[in-house]
């Protein structure tokens, strides 16, 4: 079967969920993280499949704006964490439960 | 003068006097009472000539002058403000304009002295305009009106000393009473006029004339309900309540408004639709197990019970004014029982007659009560008769009257109420009873009060009242020795259009006048006076003999006892609406505090509190479940809407 | 040659990803690190068969360079060795299996429902040449804005990292 723009959506749309599973399964804060990563990375890909299939520039400059801020992202979070660390000695989120009544 | 345009001045003058007295004259007293005064007397003199100019009393049935402007119109409902004269309005005309007028010069002597006598005035003349309004009224509609002006008034009258709690409260219950009746009788209004889309009287008559069965399902149900009107206005049983605790009142509206004319209202009503109430019996289908019972048994049974019922609490009265309102009652059942035995020009005979000399019995009440300085204990009284010559003979014309002694008017009137009932074997017994009690209870007030010798410090140093009390006194009695053979009767007669009235049209001279009775309806009449003379002896055997304390009620016993207490009337209305407003406060009470405070109120903040507290628990701070529970509502909703 | 290599890259990265997100073997942060490097490398590769060099390039270096060398420092410096002693919560993996699984049920059907890809061919290269142009001519604001983000960025890190931080 030809590959087309579907398959490369039905990829995307595997790493998003893969990385939506990491999020909501795994208790690791940096593990969330990077399940964070893999879902930005799934809309990257298909930004970038769309941008090539339908002969617009737009969706890659679009994806390059995107790993700026999430670079940007990633080192502002992960100090968050450090942070973070440094008072609760931990980064887990059952441990991280102040925030509620 | 057009007679239409005396009847618009008998009518506007007394409302002119009671504005002006209100907004003008209120500071000046003797003004406002010659204002008063001079307003009704000029009505009485307009009375007299519209009655002369127009064709006298004498007017023949169906015919009347209507004198008439379009008041409104809404939707099918044309309500004129008419004026009707026949000869039922003259004859009330003359009556309540008469007696009105005795009683406003008696009054300038009674109240004298009293601080708020300017308002007295007024208050007496908008009853004046009240009372003439309803006997003039060409409608029901604005008989209605008239109606509850007469109750609005005869409550500011009864309420005159509003700063005795007894009067407060006797103004109330006469006005709530009332109000129970009119409640009735507003609804016969309406029952008539969705039946037959008209309120006057003129045209009702006509339409029930041409057809009998225009009402159809509803004939007898209108007659009672318009009835309960006049229940409540004359003091009927079981709304017959309110008229002693009016005695409260000032003597002089006593005798005005619950001797002479409002209480007479409700009989001048009957008589005025007695057109409704002689139709065949009909009752709707819920109220089938009344068929067969026409308005006027109703009527007539209801007039038999309050006059017996009325002269049994009369005979154990002490108060002085209280053994006049009963025998008012006792009257009026009468005067009712003579309507519901199908004769409403017998009732209305006795209503003119009984209006003189009940006024006159209650004026010289008030002479009594004012020469012993407000003493109304018959028990502290005794001894008049010297000291007070002219108000014990004028007072003794009015008992004579009242125990219908020929050739006083009491006789005739109450001979044709007694010639009524005949066809009615028990009302007729029952109504013999009364004659007897009537006249035992008159004499026994007579023997106590005013003769003998005084009972009291304040009884033996009593003086006659001032010459403008005594006065109308004296009118008042000729009027009651004369009114038996003025041709009242007649005029009714003819102006109802009752059979009978060509028969006797003709007294043929004075004395045959006198002993006309005697001839006509001799059983009536021989009976009847056999019962006064029953009464007087039975009377004159216990009280002949002057004795300090009343000796009846060892003799009768408990029976004493429930008459004196009025047959608990009272009591059990108290109780009756005791139980009523406490269901009803339960109720209440129950509603609020289930259903308002229970359901809504705390109902509201217990779910929006529960609400919450479930809520909360969502709230557990870890992220992960917030991830969880967002990813899973997009994903439902990306389900919804995707799908 | 491309569709095999297609497959390769995109089964390898699915792979790859699931390895970093539930690595039946080991909960390790650092195994999940370096399973994501090799998930951007793969990446990369599919950005290739899309002839995105620039991004491919970018992702290489961005991502599996400098975001994947701070991830596996603070794992280091934090010594995150935890998870491993936890036990799952049963219900929590059941539901979240279920949520993500819906997830890629509503996903793959909308995808495969819509023909997205109908009638279209890939015609666009993305050349270094024509993206520069662009960024430089009609995203210039943006791109000076995102300089700017990285900036903010820089500084907020700083000011978190310094330990009297109150």
């Amino acid at each position: 079967m030809k590959v087309g723009l579907e398959h490369y959506l039905l990829i995307s749309a595997g790493l998003f969920s893969l990385g939506l599973l990491g999020v909501i399964l795994r208790r690791n804060l940096l593990v969330m993280y990077m399940g964070l990563e893999l879902m930005l990375n799934a809309a990257n890909l298909a930004l970038v499949a769309f941008s090539r299939y339908n002969k617009n520039l737009d969706g890659q400059l679009m994806v390059f704006f995107i790993i700026t801020v999430a670079a940007a992202e990633v080192s502002v979070g992960l100090a968050l964490i450090v942070a973070l660390y440094r008072r609760r000695q931990s980064a887990h989120v059952e441990d991280l439960t102040s925030l509620k009544f | 003068m057009q007679p239409e345009t005396l009847a618009w001045i008998i009518l506007a003058l007394p409302l002119l006097s009671a504005a002006g007295i209100t907004l003008f004259t209120r500071r000046n007293a003797g003004l406002s009472a010659a204002v008063s005064v001079t307003a009704v007397a000029a009505a009485f003199v307009a009375s007299v000539l519209l009655v002369l100019s127009y064709r006298g009393l004498h007017i023949p049935a169906g015919e009347c002058l209507i004198a008439s402007v379009n008041w409104l119109n809404v939707g099918g409902l044309s309500v004129e403000l008419g004026l009707r004269l026949d000869s039922l309005s003259n004859v009330m005309l003359l009556g309540v304009t008469g007696v009105g007028l005795m009683i406003h010069i008696y009054s300038c002597g009674y109240m004298a002295g009293d601080p708020s006598y300017a308002r007295f005035f007024a208050s007496l003349s908008l009853f004046m305009f009240s009372m003439l309004g309803i006997v003039l009224a060409s409608n029901f509609v604005m008989m209605f009106v008239f109606w509850e002006l007469v109750g609005v008034s005869s409550y500011l009258l009864i309420g005159f000393w509003f700063e005795r709690p007894a009067a407060a409260d006797a103004a109330k219950k006469a006005f709530l009473t009332n109000r129970i009746g009119d409640f009735g009788f507003l609804l016969g209004i309406i029952a008539v006029w969705a039946s037959l889309g008209t309120v006057d009287f003129l045209d009702l008559q006509r339409a029930l004339a041409a057809d009998p069965q225009a009402l159809g399902a509803f004939a007898s149900l209108a007659g009672v309900l318009v009835f309960m009107g006049a229940m409540g206005k004359s003091a009927q049983f079981p709304l017959h309540v309110w008229l002693p605790d009016a005695m409260e009142g000032p003597t002089p509206v006593s005798a005005l408004i619950h001797a002479a004319t409002m209480v007479a209202a409700g009989v001048y009503m009957l008589a005025r639709s007695f057109f409704l109430f002689e139709l065949a019996p009909a009752w709707p289908e819920s109220l089938g197990f009344l068929s067969g019972i026409s308005a006027l048994d109703v009527i007539a049974w209801t007039g038999g019970i309050t006059s017996l019922m009325a002269a049994l609490m009369a005979v154990q009265q002490s108060d002085i004014k209280r053994i006049l309102a009963y025998s008012t009652l006792s009257q009026l059942g009468y005067m009712v029982m003579a309507v519901g035995c199908a004769r409403p020009e017998a009732g209305m005979y006795h209503l003119v007659t009984h209006a003189f000399f009940k006024a006159l019995l209650f004026l010289g009440a008030g002479s009594v009560i004012h020469a012993l300085h407000h003493e109304q204990d018959i028990w502290k009284m005794g001894g008049l008769r010297s000291r007070l010559p002219v108000t014990y003979w004028t007072f003794l014309v009015g008992t004579l009257a009242l125990c219908g002694v020929p050739p006083f008017s009491g006789f005739y009137s109450k001979d044709g109420i007694l010639a009524a009932a005949e066809t009615r074997p028990v009302l007729f017994g029952l109504a013999l009873v009364v004659a007897a009690l009537t006249t035992f209870y008159m004499f026994r007030l007579v023997l106590v009060a005013l003769r003998g010798e005084p009972r009291d410090a304040a009884a033996s140093h009593a003086h006659e009242s001032p010459s403008v009390m005594l006065w109308p006194l004296r009118f008042l009695a000729i009027a009651s020795v004369f009114a038996g053979f003025w041709g009242i009767d007649t005029a009714l007669k003819r102006g109802l259009g009752m059979a009978g009235a060509s028969g006797h049209e003709d007294h043929g001279g004075f004395l045959a006048g006198v002993f006309e009775p005697f001839g006509h309806a001799p059983l009536a009449a021989f009976l009847g006076l056999f019962a006064t003379g029953i009464g007087f002896a039975v009377a004159w055997t216990l009280y002949g003999s002057h004795p300090v304390r009343d000796p009846l009620p060892e003799r009768l016993g408990p029976l004493a006892r429930w008459m004196r207490d009025k047959f608990y009337f009272d009591e059990a209305y108290a109780w009756l609406i005791r139980c009523t407003h406490d269901a009803l406060a339960a109720v209440a009470d129950w509603v609020d505090r289930w259903i308002v405070a229970g359901m809504f109120v705390r109902g509201l903040a217990g779910a929006t509190d529960v609400a919450g507290r479930a809520l909360r628990l969502v709230l557990t701070g870890n992220l992960q479940t917030y991830a969880f529970l967002a990813a899973a509502g997009m994903v439902v909703a990306l389900w919804i809407v995707v799908l | 040659m491309t569709d095999v290599l297609f497959y390769v890259f995109g089964g390898l990265a699915l792979a790859c990803a699931f390895m970093t997100v539930a690595n039946p073997f080991s909960r390790s942060p650092v195994a999940s690190a370096l399973f994501l490097v090799l998930t951007m490398v793969w990446l990369a590769g599919l950005f290739v068969l899309l002839h995105a060099f620039f991004i491919a390039a970018v992702q290489i270096l961005v991502y599996a360079g400098a975001v994947m060398v701070l991830f596996l420092f603070v794992i280091m410096l934090l010594d995150l060795k935890e998870e491993e002693r936890r036990h799952w919560n049963r219900f929590g993996v059941g539901a979240g299996f279920i949520t993500v699984g819906g997830l890629l049920a509503v996903l793959a059907t909308t995808i495969v429902r819509s023909h997205a890809g109908a009638g279209l061919t890939p015609e666009l290269e993305g050349t270094t040449h024509a993206l520069g142009l662009a960024l430089f001519q009609r995203y210039l604001l943006p791109f000076e804005a995102v300089s700017v983000l990285l900036l903010v960025g820089m500084l907020g890190v700083i000011l978190l990292s310094r330990r009297d931080l109150k």
